[in-house]
């Protein structure tokens, strides 16, 4: 490299001004008891606590174009393991055929460590995937609807509530096994084909998914066109129809609002919310755009409201380094672009 | 409740090409703004009368003042940091100035080579003679979220300096968070701090976008009353004390947050994201907004 501008050179650190700045959390399960010595007086109205669901390894790694080597998978999740994430997706078991990424899903299961306190769910679209899933060891699974009937079409070529249907059935299995089942809803702010979706509707899916048994219901903004008007708009629809506990969030980052939605959900109460380490996954429907929102990113916000997560920022930056490392990519994370890139000496 | 409406400074043809390595020829500057000019956007700021030698991007400020269509409703202000940058800027047409204080005593030091007292004593000097001359003067605060030197600032510091610059004469006091380490939480409690001293119908923010924390932080800023937002057109302008990491927030997500709020901006996104295209191929990077990367079908 060239000589370093002189404005670096005597800068803090990026670790001493992070440590100034934000509590870093540490490993802990929720919820937490007094705030910690140093930690940001939390604002008033906001969560205490915020589980985050880490679905880099899943929603991430399947939205990347280059193939990933299933030992590189199960050391991500590892690292992942470490670092306070109290959820993980870890794969998904649907047919190779459609999602050749995931075609290592028995692998990765049954590769993993399994950390204590630390939930691995997978996607199951069916009774097929579901029964692969529990032989393979999974404890927890996801399944994946829509509020946009084209979209539903498009994707798992059936309507909205023929799917719900097919949940229903993997959801009557697993309630009979114990094994808890999340529920996804996509295209909660916009579809990439039908454009505008209204919030009744997403209300309406939400309830259906709810009552075949999902234990927490993840609204997600899948193409990112959502901003802090819609997102509350359909917040406002849902929490009619779903109690609060139950409700996540899971912002793309496309046109760049994600943490303003995120900022927008946690202020009427969500206390969870999706997110991908590195802002791994770019976007099917628009090229070249990004897709999820990076977990550091998150984080980095929550840390700065008080909120504790039970998650350590430095650990995801360095998981985060890890896979963007193996894929060759750059991280799309602004606080790792900010942390690693930085040439300050000290 | 947020503003109904908000007026947004458009700072990329200063702030943003000066973060920019590559020298922008001055006929490039001039369609850039006059590009913005068509946007609707109400103030751009258009360059810096500073010495070059500080400064080698603005160093055709003369000419661009000169060159650039000022179109009625517009204010077009420029950086002056001192009574000569002043003079010179008004008689190349300048109708309105904006100064540069900050929050941290060693970036001051760092930056201009004084004590944050001292630098005020110099912006004195250049209010006197904006009065004079009937010049608006907008005044900025730096570091007011973090420093690169000294880290945490704390949030009576920013209240202390916003209130002095205001008491001088500027009619507005732009909160720049130069490192865009804040986050929603010390956005909050810093602007708490100042709106005890300045009305926040003179404040406005300007985040940098370097954590990702940009647009929450100027969400919350909104919902405490702000209706003034400082942005940069395709998000130009790195971070000088991060290297690789970006600088200002993109003038498009801005809009288009605002837009998805229902807040009345006045401008046109479609021809803002024409003008982010214009400038990015001219300086041949890619574009820092979200929203420009997603809507480009290649």
């Amino acid at each position: 490299m060239g000589t370093v501008p002189s404005a670096l050179k005597h800068c803090l650190s990026y670790q001493h001004l992070l440590k100034e700045q934000l509590w870093i959390g540490e490993p802990a399960a929720p919820p937490p008891a007094a705030p910690h010595p140093g930690q940001e007086p939390q604002a008033p109205g906001l969560p205490e606590y915020i589980k985050i669901v880490e679905v880099g390894p899943r929603d991430g790694l399947q939205n990347e174009k280059v193939i990933v080597p299933t030992d590189i998978k199960i050391e991500l999740i590892n690292r992942l393991s470490r670092t306070g994430l109290p959820a993980i997706e870890v794969t998904s078991f649907v047919s190779s055929k459609w999602v050749p990424q995931m075609a290592d899903h028995k692998e990765v299961m049954r590769g993993i460590e399994r950390h204590p306190g630390v939930q691995y769910p997978v996607l199951t679209p069916n009774l097929q995937g579901f029964h692969s899933a529990i032989a393979a060891g999974a404890t927890e699974v996801s399944v994946f609807g829509a509020a946009s009937e084209s979209f539903s079409k498009m994707n798992i070529n059936c309507s909205i509530e023929e799917s719900i249907e097919k949940f229903e059935e993997v959801a009557k299995s697993a309630r009979n096994m114990n094994i808890p089942v999340r529920g996804y809803v996509s295209c909660a702010l916009g579809c990439p084909y039908e454009g505008n979706i209204i919030p009744a509707k997403v209300a309406e899916v939400s309830k259906r998914l709810y009552s075949v048994g999902c234990y927490e219901i993840s609204l997600g903004d899948t193409i990112g066109v959502g901003t802090p008007g819609s997102m509350k708009r359909m917040l406002e629809a849902v929490m009619k129809e779903i109690p609060l506990s139950a409700l996540a969030v899971h912002c793309h980052d496309t046109y760049g609002q994600a943490l303003a939605n995120i900022l927008t959900a946690i202020q009427m109460g969500v206390a969870v919310v999706d997110s991908s380490v590195a802002g791994l996954g770019g976007c099917p429907y628009a090229k070249g755009a990004t897709g999820n929102v990076a977990t550091e990113d998150v984080i980095y916000m929550l840390n700065g409201l008080g909120i504790n997560t039970g998650v350590n920022l430095y650990t995801v930056m360095e998981a985060g380094n890890f896979i963007c490392t193996a894929l060759n990519k750059k991280t799309n994370s602004k606080v790792a672009q900010a942390s690693f890139n930085t040439g300050t000496i000290n | 409740a947020f503003p109904k409406r908000v007026k947004v400074v458009e700072v990329g043809p200063r702030d943003g090409l000066q973060n920019e390595k590559n020298v922008v020829p001055t006929p490039v500057k001039i369609s850039l703004i006059n590009m913005l000019s068509e946007t609707g956007l109400q103030v751009i700021e258009a360059t810096s009368f500073v010495s070059p030698k500080w400064v080698p991007q603005m160093a055709d400020h003369t000419e661009v003042m000169q060159g650039i269509n000022k179109l009625p409703g517009i204010s077009y202000p420029v950086l002056t940091p001192n009574l000569k940058g002043f003079e010179a800027a008004v008689a190349a047409g300048a109708k309105e100035v904006s100064i540069f204080g900050a929050a941290s005593e060693l970036f001051t030091k760092k930056n201009i080579n004084c004590s944050i007292e001292e630098s005020l004593e110099r912006f004195n000097e250049v209010m006197t003679a904006a009065r004079a001359a009937s010049i608006p003067v907008r005044g900025y605060v730096s570091c007011v979220l973090g420093c690169p030197y000294e880290g945490k600032i704390s949030a009576a510091k920013v209240a202390e300096v916003s209130k002095k610059m205001y008491s001088m004469g500027c009619y507005e006091i732009s909160l720049g968070d130069t490192i865009g380490i804040g986050s929603p939480g010390s956005m909050k409690e810093m602007l708490t701090a100042v709106m005890k001293e300045v009305p926040v119908g003179a404040l406005a923010v300007h985040c940098h976008d370097t954590y990702g924390q940009a647009l929450a932080n100027i969400l919350v800023a909104l919902q405490m009353g702000v209706s003034v937002v400082d942005a940069s057109v395709a998000g130009l302008g790195g971070c000088p004390y991060a290297q690789g990491a970006s600088g200002n927030v993109a003038t498009e997500d801005l809009v288009y947050m605002l837009n998805g709020l229902g807040i009345h901006t006045g401008v046109d996104l479609q021809k803002l994201m024409d003008a982010g295209t214009f400038i990015c191929n001219a300086l041949n990077r890619q574009t820092n907004s979200k929203v420009s990367q997603a809507s480009c079908r290649l």
